[in-house]
């Protein structure tokens, strides 16, 4: 059964901005859920409706099956950790953690053993009695969680939880955090504009882009098969390289190449359609052996070479514009010679008024798509 | 050479400029330091005479220390009220949005220094008359509340303002009701702000004089600053051994305040919030 089930929500803020439009969504029960999006997208704007921060303009959310969405947040048994932590300053750890049962009136021997218990659980044993300007960044980002978790809610939301910490403890945090949640089971919604961090920790992924959900599915999916041009250019570290063509005779002409139109979706295009062709610089392997142009490769002048640790990324200038390809280490080319970047087989998707070409009908509706080859 | 003259002659400068104004603003204060304990106070500061007489003489005036506890039931009268009515006030105008609410707020700063002021004196005493409270300390509190609960609010508006929202949405989340969040939460949080205007307001009210004077029959009622008024001789002059020695005693509850206020109070939490 879905945990968490939200029907048409819509949130107009004063003034008129959409900040949601319509937006349905489910999650299901242990699952750790991404809402991923740039800045202004209405993912902190959902996290904060479900908490009950925010009153719905329209639609109905639904927590376990009753419905809450004229309920106030604390009604809701949701438990949260907002972006700046929100600690309480005048009270000690011990205290912010036991907080939420305190406010629930249990008694006081049992609110600090479970405070305690939860503060073991995240490593802060010891820190009890100090006030939250005297830890670190993690330490309090760990406290936030502690006081989040105490009073086991029934769901934990998450308001960007890592941003706040710099880049080598945030990995750190990352995988800790995953491991508190398979640990928990605890239905886990969490909002980043990281999509790595999206990848990395998320059972499903939701990516927002104004107030609607723009593809929802794991990150294999996400990563491989964006169903969309906007999805398929936020997410991954390296960008995808997205290039104009046009279909004819079973293949595509793009970026001087031919490459095949894909089997799955052989038949689906119609001659002359405009397309783009999308492909990911890990998808490609480098030739510097001519390859045969009508055979589907892009050819073009080695222009930039950045070092990503493991493998480098190459740029090659070719007539469509650049392309970028992933090189392993030790085999990276020259600048300015020659080379040719090969699709592997299957890795290449078609794009068409921006919408994934699929092998079923035309996608409308990429909320609904299912795990497709992913 | 021409250098080093230079720098002696500005250091000697900056040294005299700086003696001349300490002195002028120490000489008053040695004055109140040394008059109270002279057999014969005059009006310039010079070593006693020393003698406690001045202090019998105090005690022997009916109306001086009973004086001063009445500045202390107007003072913690009208802070209870300001500090109070300011708290709510400010934290629903930092939270809340109205329309105008930053000219609203300016506007009333800027009558608020009429209320207290000369220029209403005949409308206030009017007001205070036929409310029928001429003559009563609670007439003046209100008088004295209404003029300072304006600052009192713009004062505290800032803290609250100051305040992370996100302090009160996590309370809200846990489940704290309104009153819980504002006695969990907003209190303690602004309470250094609380502790400056309650200092600003005990301040204010302990050195006015024009409201109890105007609104206050009875010297039996009159605070401390109206009594000052009337220690003259009865020859028309200064009674200078009851105002010295009766000056240091009304001084000193304010200083003492201060440095008990600033010692608990004046100093403010930090972190929690990642900025």
């Amino acid at each position: 059964m879905a945990d968490i089930t939200i029907r048409g929500l819509t949130k107009v803020y004063p003034g008129g901005v959409r900040a949601l439009d319509a937006l349905d969504l489910d999650v299901a029960e242990g699952e750790f859920f991404a809402l991923l999006g740039p800045s202004g997208c209405g993912k902190t704007t959902l996290l904060r409706t479900i908490a009950g921060l925010e009153t719905a303009t329209d639609g109905t959310i639904r927590l376990a099956g009753s419905d809450v969405t004229r309920l106030p947040p604390g009604r809701r048994d949701v438990g949260m950790v907002f972006q700046d932590y929100a600690l309480f300053p005048h009270i000690n750890v011990l205290d912010n953690i036991a907080y939420p049962l305190r406010v629930k009136r249990a008694a006081r021997a049992d609110r600090y053993r479970r405070a305690k218990d939860a503060a073991g659980l995240l490593g802060l044993l010891g820190l009890d009695g100090r006030r939250p300007a005297e830890l670190s960044g993690g330490q309090q980002q760990r406290v936030a969680l502690a006081r989040a978790l105490v009073a086991e809610p029934r769901i934990f939301l998450l308001d960007e939880p890592l941003s706040n910490l710099d880049a080598r403890l945030r990995l750190e945090a990352r995988t800790q955090l995953k491991r508190l949640q398979l640990h928990l089971g605890v239905t886990t919604v969490f909002v980043t504009h990281d999509q790595a961090e999206a990848l990395a920790l998320a059972d499903r992924i939701a990516v927002m882009e104004a107030g609607r959900i723009r593809q929802l599915g794991t990150p294999v999916e996400v990563f491989r098969r964006p169903a969309n041009l906007f999805v398929a250019a936020f997410i991954g570290s390296t960008p995808m390289n997205l290039l104009p063509g046009t279909v004819r005779d079973a293949s595509v002409t793009v970026a001087g190449a031919r490459l095949p139109v894909p089997d799955d979706v052989r038949g689906e295009i119609p001659d002359g359609t405009d397309v783009v062709c999308g492909v990911r610089p890990e998808y490609l392997d480098f030739s510097e052996v001519p390859a045969d142009p009508a055979g589907g490769a892009f050819g073009g002048t080695v222009s930039v070479i950045e070092h990503l640790g493991g493998s480098s990324l190459v740029t090659l200038d070719g007539e469509g514009g650049p392309v970028r390809v992933v090189v392993a280490e030790g085999s990276e080319p020259e600048p300015g010679t020659e080379g040719w970047a090969v699709p592997r087989p299957g890795r290449v998707l078609l794009y068409r008024d921006g919408e994934l070409v699929t092998a079923a009908a035309p996608a409308m509706a990429p909320t609904i798509k299912d795990g497709g080859q992913g | 050479m021409n250098e080093t003259v230079r720098e002696v002659l500005r250091r000697i400068g900056l040294a005299t400029f700086v003696s001349a104004v300490l002195g002028f603003f120490s000489l008053p204060l040695l004055w109140l330091a040394f008059a109270p304990f002279d057999a014969d106070p005059g009006i310039s500061a010079s070593l006693p005479e020393f003698t406690l007489h001045n202090f019998q003489l105090l005690m022997d005036n009916p109306y001086a220390l009973a004086s001063l506890r009445n500045s202390v039931l107007l003072a913690v009268g009208t802070a209870a009220l300001v500090v109070t009515a300011a708290a709510l006030a400010a934290y629903a105008l930092s939270r809340v949005r109205v329309p105008g609410r930053d000219a609203l707020l300016y506007v009333l700063l800027l009558l608020s220094s009429i209320i207290t002021g000369t220029a209403a004196m005949v409308p206030i005493f009017l007001l205070a008359f036929n409310l029928h409270l001429v003559d009563s300390r609670l007439g003046v509190i209100l008088v004295l509340t209404g003029g300072l609960l304006p600052a009192a609010i713009f004062l505290l508006k800032d803290f609250t303002d100051a305040t992370p929202t996100s302090y009160e949405e996590a309370a809200r989340v846990f489940g704290a009701s309104p009153l819980q969040i504002l006695r969990h939460v907003v209190v303690p949080v602004i309470r250094p702000g609380l502790a400056t205007v309650t200092v600003w307001t005990v301040a204010q009210v302990w050195g006015d004089f024009l409201m109890p004077f105007l609104l206050l029959r009875d010297p039996d009622k009159a605070p401390a600053s109206v009594i000052m008024y009337t220690f003259y001789t009865e020859g028309g002059q200064p009674d200078l051994p009851l105002i010295s020695t009766f000056s240091l005693l009304y001084s000193l509850p304010v200083v003492l305040m201060y440095l008990f206020v600033s010692r608990r109070y004046g100093f403010r939490f930090h972190g929690g919030i990642k900025r």
